[in-house]
């Protein structure tokens, strides 16, 4: 019997012990302290950097750091001043001149001013700068429109362009033209990033890698301080954890919350959904070049066939929107509002397949296990080749990791593939289609066509629209444009994402922006 | 033993070696590349071009293989471009993490382990023999990220006993007692497997002992069953457990990949899916490197350690 009371005496022993362990683990178990918001991110940042950075994870720290010559009014996604308190633009559109704001100053003390500004541009765009080196700079072919940068006077700086270039403005509303403080790269070079200073509502106080990014507030901010005292970025990259952090209180606001997890914050006053629909669209590319699909009919056969409320309410339990044509309604100026969705009608699918000879066609399908805007790629994948079969096709899948999958689609689906899942998330609506839709954008161009879908008429509307300064004008082009490409069918529309966020009720003023940034200089914690 | 130490640290090279040229390899053959991963869907073949060339992947294969062996003999690891910070800086932090987590579940799988097995070869077929096989029997049976996401809806989100994830509290974080309410759940999580494998090899060790004539001699000459139990039997069936132990390490070191991910702990298994994904070359070939260094010289230390208990293994 000696054995037992060893054990039951060891077992005392270990229990005591776990129960000191325990008891002194309780108090590490607070709610975060008041006036500090604890954010879940999805990711480890990059960088600070932004011209360095390319996720819009580390977008979300960058628009609390940092603030461009221009920004996007709330709620939309129009331009309206931000450090530039105003701005011309020449007659032929390749002179813009911005005023800039007075008395704006970097963290770090130094003044904001139009050398600075320069010195931001130039460091992207010129190999010769001296802290090009502090690069690469991925998204720097934003702003390949540039000439010259030159300062006028030390508050008024003049921008020159090769060519009239539409998108400018809202290029510079994007992390890639937030302004750095000069002085700061200069002390950190390549460190930079991981010392960042710039003139937004929050500087920056600490980077712990892989526990949290830590900004406090900038009490001297030109748009006046934000309440908050300080905001702590926290990546969680398992999104299951992440909901579990925000139950347990470990932070007060989750972004990109997984479909299946909505349910725990509905329908209880503790927690608030927040939804925004965003400028993104997720679409299927059908090969326009070869095979069934080089027919229009079988196209829009396809169109009709995909049953696209199912995939948006039960697939993606409602965090998407049922996409109409190739631009997202976010960009509301610019979205034609009369274009309905293709409707879900596997008779018409059925005719217009019969109509084209296509029966039984065989169709080769690529999916992909995930990627940056694709939400349920696989899920979505299995439930379009169910519908397609329905209508007669024989889908076969093939599933690719992210990385590869784009190395297969990008250089074009031609001898591969009948058509590709793919989703994308712009900052106007000249990018997406100026570099999809367009003949002189087929992969061997250098474009994003991967589909060969061709009309010289979307070519024409998309090269006009791109050098009118009006923006009246371009929204009347592009509008035009969705028309004939929601007839010719180059793809299957099939949502438009809404971006969710979970906030707990200490957190008050807090919205989503369709920009998909993170605007934290308006929001009160209790 | 200062020439055996010496032949098996040369013998080492090579393989440390191969390791380098099989991850170069990997990471050159696998589709995708760097560029692509950070354009995203702006990876355009011009775009892709000039990323490559500022990261110095324009050059020819071979030549970057010996660029960056020549760099890596020089201290220098490169640096990462998802993360922008020099490699070893990220893998030193990384692996100190993993060492703790993988460590403290080593000691508890090693210790509970043992102890279960002992007391229920001791207690043959009795209660707590059926016990203990019962729990092993389930413990080896549930996925340890199964176990992890039950264990933080239980003790971190419905009782708040303990926090869901992270190394240390963000807010007055730091020290002991703040590492151990973070380490408590994750390195059990990782343990329970681990415990379960080595209950049971260390219950038919015991077994296998305690059939022997010299135990039955012990007994007949009187001695205590606790001391022939725990002094006679365990110390001779230590010899067929511990080369367990060896493998359970390596087991517990590669299930800290899943653990890693589901508690948000910062080590270097979720560092290297993570690198793996965006195609962090630098990062995951400096990562394997130095993992599979530390790895062969673990194994050195057990050999030598063996060496000097049984000087036969030297020749």
């Amino acid at each position: 019997m000696r054995l037992m009371q060893w054990t039951r005496r060891g077992a005392l022993g270990a229990a005591a012990g776990a129960a000191l362990a325990l008891g002194f683990a309780f108090p590490a178990v607070a709610q975060t302290p008041p006036g500090v918001l604890v954010v879940g991110q999805i990711a480890e940042p990059k960088s600070l950097d932004p011209a360095v950075d390319t996720a819009v994870n580390d977008f979300r720290i960058l628009m609390n750091v940092y603030d461009g010559l221009v920004r996007y009014k709330s709620g939309t996604l129009e331009v309206e001043p931000a450090l530039a308190k105003s701005w011309e633009i020449s007659e032929d559109g390749t002179e813009n001149t911005f005023h800039l704001r007075d008395g704006v100053k970097f963290h770090d003390g130094t003044d904001f001013d139009a050398e600075a500004v320069k010195f931001n541009f130039d460091r992207m765009l010129n190999e010769d700068h001296p802290f090009y080196d502090t690069g690469p700079f991925p998204l720097a072919f934003f702003f390949s429109a540039i000439e010259t940068v030159e300062v006028v006077d030390p508050l008024t700086v003049k921008f020159t362009l090769n060519a009239p270039y539409a998108p400018f403005l809202s290029n510079l509303a994007y992390p890639t033209g937030l302004i750095v403080s000069p002085a700061a790269v200069r002390e950190h070079g390549s460190d930079f990033g991981r010392n960042p200073s710039g003139t937004g509502p929050f500087r920056f106080v600490e980077w712990r890698s892989n526990e949290a990014v830590v900004v406090e507030k900038n009490p001297d901010y030109w748009d006046g301080a934000p309440p908050l005292d300080a905001v702590v970025f926290r990546p969680i990259t398992d999104s299951n954890t992440r909901t579990a952090e925000m139950l347990a209180g470990g932070i007060d606001l989750m972004v990109e919350v997984p479909p299946v997890s909505l349910s725990e914050f509905q329908n209880t006053d503790d927690y608030t959904v927040h939804e925004q629909a965003g400028p993104h669209v997720w679409f299927l590319i059908l090969n326009a070049k070869e095979g069934p699909f080089a027919d229009k009919r079988v196209r829009q056969a396809a169109n009709y066939a995909v049953n696209k409320k199912a995939l948006v309410n039960d697939v993606l339990e409602g965090t998407a929107e049922v996409a109409a044509g190739p631009t997202p309604p976010a960009f509301a100026w610019a979205h034609n509002d009369d274009l309905e969705p293709y409707p879900y009608d596997p008779e018409k699918a059925r005719e217009l397949i019969a109509a084209a000879g296509a029966e039984g066609a065989e169709l080769t399908f690529y999916v992909t296990e995930g990627g940056s805007g694709m939400l349920d790629p696989v899920a979505m994948g299995t439930a379009i080749q169910a519908d397609l079969e329905a209508v007669g096709f024989d889908v076969k899948i093939e599933t690719y990791e992210w990385n590869t999958f784009l190395g297969e689609v990008n250089p074009g689906l031609e001898g591969k593939a009948d058509m590709a899942e793919m989703a994308w998330m712009t900052n106007d609506p000249d990018t997406l289609p100026f570099l999809t839709l367009r003949t002189e954008a087929w992969p061997e161009n250098g474009g994003f066509n991967s589909g060969y879908y061709s009309n010289p008429e979307v070519d024409r509307l998309l090269e006009e629209a791109r050098v009118a300064t009006d923006q009246a004008r371009r929204a009347e082009l592009y509008k035009k444009m969705q028309v004939i490409v929601h007839e010719d069918a180059p793809w299957v529309f099939v949502a438009n994402w809404k971006q969710n966020a979970v906030t707990s009720d200490a957190v008050k003023n807090f919205q989503l922006e369709p920009s998909f940034f993170l605007l934290l200089d308006d929001v009160v914690k209790n | 033993m200062g020439g055996y130490i010496l032949k098996r640290l040369l013998s080492a090279i090579p393989v440390l070696l191969g390791i380098t040229v099989i991850v170069f390899a990997i990471m050159t053959l696998i589709p995708g590349d760097p560029a692509t991963a950070i354009l995203g869907s702006y990876a355009t073949p011009e775009n892709v071009a000039r990323i490559n060339r500022e990261l110095g992947l324009d050059k020819p294969v071979v030549q970057r293989y010996f660029i960056w062996l020549g760099n890596m003999l020089t201290g220098d690891f490169g640096t990462s471009f998802s993360l922008d910070r020099p490699v070893i800086d990220e893998v030193l932090e990384r692996f100190n993490a993993t060492l703790v987590l993988a460590g403290t579940s080593f000691v508890l799988c090693s210790f509970f382990g043992i102890l279960a097995g002992v007391i229920s070869a001791a207690r043959q077929y009795g209660w707590a023999d059926k016990a203990i096989t019962f729990a092993v029997l389930l413990g080896i049976s549930i996925p340890s990220f199964f176990l992890g996401m039950m264990m933080i809806l239980i003790f971190a989100v419905r009782l708040q006993w303990l926090p869901v994830s992270g190394m240390y509290a963000i807010y007055g974080g730091g020290g002991l007692v703040d590492l151990i309410s973070h380490l408590t759940m994750p390195a059990i999580a990782l343990s329970v497997v681990a415990t379960g494998v080595i209950a049971r090899l260390s219950r038919s060790a015991m077994l296998e002992v305690l059939r022997q004539d010299f135990i039955r001699t012990a007994r007949a000459k009187g001695v205590g069953e606790r001391r022939v139990i725990w002094r006679h039997a365990l110390r001779a069936a230590m010899v067929s457990i511990i080369p367990v132990l060896g493998i359970q390490a390596g087991f517990v070191l590669s299930g800290a990949v899943y653990i890693e991910i589901v508690f948000q702990w910062p080590g270097v298994g979720r560092m290297l899916v993570d690198a793996i994904l965006t195609r962090d070359i630098l990062l995951v070939q400096g990562g394997v490197v130095f993992v599979a260094a530390c790895y062969v010289m673990f194994n050195i230390a057990v050999d030598v350690a063996q060496s000097l208990l049984d000087p036969r293994i030297r020749t």
